[in-house]
């Protein structure tokens, strides 16, 4: 016997199921085809998708739009390289790093989850002060985190090496593991989502007035979801390092915020479909179109559009996108199996029915 | 050579570029909640309407070789124009979609827009002399002014009174006010919205197109990226203005101005290369104390 509640909440589950079908498929189809830079595409898709899905942990469920999480992500790439840089390299470019980091040679699974932690610590004190304020007060406070994250890494020369690159990152972060790291954040996030503190945090999204009056202390599951939204933006920067090799402060600043804000919106800012969804699709229409201004042949006749095409049809397309469907691809809902509606069925006529 | 009004007219030139661009953002956010990030490429869209179209390094003029007394109108109109054209060619779609969607579409609009700046002129920043003149020195109670300082403060000043003016004494403005304060009971009562945010669109990009004026005369450079960075400090300016504050907004940019002059002065050597972290800091703590602004109104507390 099954109630349509327990029902739902069962079906609730299947998401991260087929959301993580769905990345593994796309990473089989690229390595089906061989092509390398196919794979690196796939694999820098793979690290938005962890981002963004960090991302949607807090924006998703509190409907508070952040501007911060990039500072996150730089806090976990660096993090990462003073952990698994060599220590003859941390010594020529890093030369003010405290002794004990700086002869720091980590294995790189514990080093990404020390960064993450690293950034969930950050997310927690930076929290703590800008989770008090809400609406765009609290939007505004992120992004003067964020901006504070920036002036911080691109002049402390010596921990960080200011604007000139940090190089020489171990590039380990293929298509595989940044598969596995986007799986990992896809459970958590649909996990966090459908537990109490997920239920009550997208109550208070809904209607902050009527979640307080209902009990629920919106700033506690608010700090929570910011929390563990920390832990994965700060493991996707570090796998962004360790996929490019090269850090750069600028790389975390406006151009990732917003273009990880726009994949968000895209797809749905309402569910964790959207989230994937709308990275997926962008992702995949930025290279196709990336490809396109290069030239491809057909039937012997090569096409090519003019230089910055791309970035002029994506933007269109973009608005096109939020003006036919302002709430996202999604539209807020969930990819979910369909209901089993004959177990109701048949429960309901012979109540001796297995389940 | 006077150290404090030294202070005084850098901080109140700063002030005045940061309070107009805040203007121009707080003006379109009361009327429509729109969060409006192409703002920073209507300012880089107006400095590059004065030179020829091209991709060399060195700026032929087009627009900026008309003399100022023609210049400085067929400008101002060129940026309402464009913010204008925006407002109907998307925002207007976009009348009934919630606030994100609408921020994340002018950021889509402003890539647009810059992406097309960089197709047709190139990435290299361009080197471009508007009235030159315009930064000798001159000597005003014991500090050396440059005189386009004394004209930015003086051009804020107007500005903002000539503003004030409109929305005090005519029937737009009056109409923009209302709307500031609660559009949809102005609706009801009879605002045109439509009026209403044309006007505002239209006031917003004249006020870019003086922004941009003032920062090519005084930086003498061209770049696609030059509106990036004063759009952001101008967003800033509107929050803890207060939302929807006109006055507040000013008052802020002001403030923000000052604050990082002051900042800049103050600050020991090592640490000034840090300043911007901490003016965000001091952005931070301020809304901490007035989540809804330093200078807001009454009825921009939420009611329950």
């Amino acid at each position: 016997m099954m109630d349509t509640h327990r029902q739902n909440r069962l079906r609730a589950l299947t998401t991260p199921v087929i959301l993580i079908a769905i990345l593994l498929a796309f990473v089989l189809i690229i390595t089906a085809t061989g092509d390398k830079s196919l794979a690196r595409m796939a694999a820098q898709t793979l690290i938005r998708v962890t981002f963004v899905v960090g991302l949607w942990i807090f924006v998703g469920n509190s409907g508070v739009v952040s501007f911060g999480h990039a500072g996150f992500m730089a806090i976990g790439a660096y993090c990462s390289a003073w952990l698994t840089l060599r220590p003859q390299m941390k010594g020529m470019f890093l030369p003010d790093l405290p002794p004990w980091l700086a002869s720091a040679e980590w294995p790189h699974l514990p080093a990404t989850v020390v960064s993450g932690l690293l950034a969930a610590l950050v997310a927690l004190i930076v929290g703590a002060a800008i989770l008090r304020l809400s609406g765009i007060a609290a939007s505004i406070a992120t992004f003067a985190f964020l901006a504070i994250v920036n002036t911080v890494y691109s002049n402390w020369e010596g921990v960080t090496g200011a604007t000139s690159s940090v190089v020489g990152l171990d590039r380990y972060a293929d298509e595989w593991v940044t598969l596995i790291w986007a799986c990992v954040a896809v459970a958590a996030a649909a996990i966090y989502a459908n537990s109490a503190s997920g239920l009550a945090l997208r109550a208070t999204r809904e209607d902050e007035v009527a979640a307080a009056a209902s009990g629920v202390n919106m700033y506690r599951h608010r700090l929570l979801s910011l929390v563990l939204s920390g832990f994965f933006t700060g493991v996707s920067g570090v796998l962004l390092g360790h996929s490019l090799g090269v850090l750069n402060p600028n790389s975390f600043y406006l151009g990732i915020t917003f273009i990880t804000l726009a994949m968000l919106v895209v797809g749905g800012i309402g569910s964790l479909s959207g989230a994937v969804i709308g990275v997926l699709v962008l992702s995949v229409l930025i290279e196709g179109l990336v490809r396109f201004e290069r030239g491809i042949d057909i039937g012997g006749a090569s096409f090519a559009l003019p230089s910055g095409a791309q970035e002029i049809l994506i933007g269109i397309i973009m608005i096109l996108v939020l003006i036919i469907r302002p709430t996202g691809l999604t539209g807020g809902r969930e990819l979910r199996l369909p209901a089993f509606r004959w177990r109701v069925r048949h429960s309901k006529q012979e109540p001796q029915s297995t389940n | 050579m006077n150290a404090v009004p030294q202070l005084f007219f850098d901080a109140a030139s700063l002030g005045g570029i940061y309070a107009m661009a805040a203007l121009g953002i707080a003006l379109i956010f009361g009327v429509m909640n729109l969060v409006n990030f192409a703002h920073g490429e209507y300012i880089a869209f107006c400095v590059f309407a004065l030179i020829v179209p091209s991709s060399d390094a060195v700026a032929v003029m087009f627009l900026g070789k008309a003399p100022a007394i023609l210049l400085i109108p067929v400008l101002l109109a060129f940026g309402a124009l464009i913010a204008v054209a925006s407002e109907y060619v998307v925002f207007r779609q976009l009348r009934n979609a919630n606030p994100v969607a609408m921020m994340i579409s002018s950021f889509a609009l402003g890539f647009v827009i810059q992406n097309a700046l960089l197709a047709v002129y190139g990435s290299r920043p361009k080197a471009i002399s508007l009235w030159p003149d315009l930064n000798t020195p001159v000597s005003v109670v014991g500090a050396s002014v440059p005189l386009l300082q004394l004209i930015v403060i003086i051009t804020t000043l107007l500005v903002v009174s000539v503003l004030a003016l409109l929305l005090k004494k005519t029937r737009v403005g009056l109409e923009m006010r209302a709307a500031a304060e609660n559009f949809t009971m102005a609706r009801l009562l009879g605002v045109r919205a439509n009026v209403v945010i044309t006007g505002a669109f239209a006031l917003s990009g004249a006020m870019a197109a003086a922004v941009a004026m003032i920062m090519v005369t005084q930086t003498g450079v061209a770049d696609v990226r030059m509106g990036g960075q004063i759009m952001l400090v101008a967003f800033i300016a509107t929050v803890i203005g207060g939302l929807g504050s006109l006055p507040g907004a000013v008052a802020a940019g002001f403030l923000i101005g000052a604050v990082s002059v002051v900042l800049q002065a103050a600050l020991p050597l090592e640490a000034r290369p840090f300043r911007d972290a901490f003016l965000y800091t001091l952005v931070i703590v301020s809304l901490l104390l007035r989540p809804q602004g330093l200078f807001a109104s009454a009825s921009a507390k939420p009611r329950v």
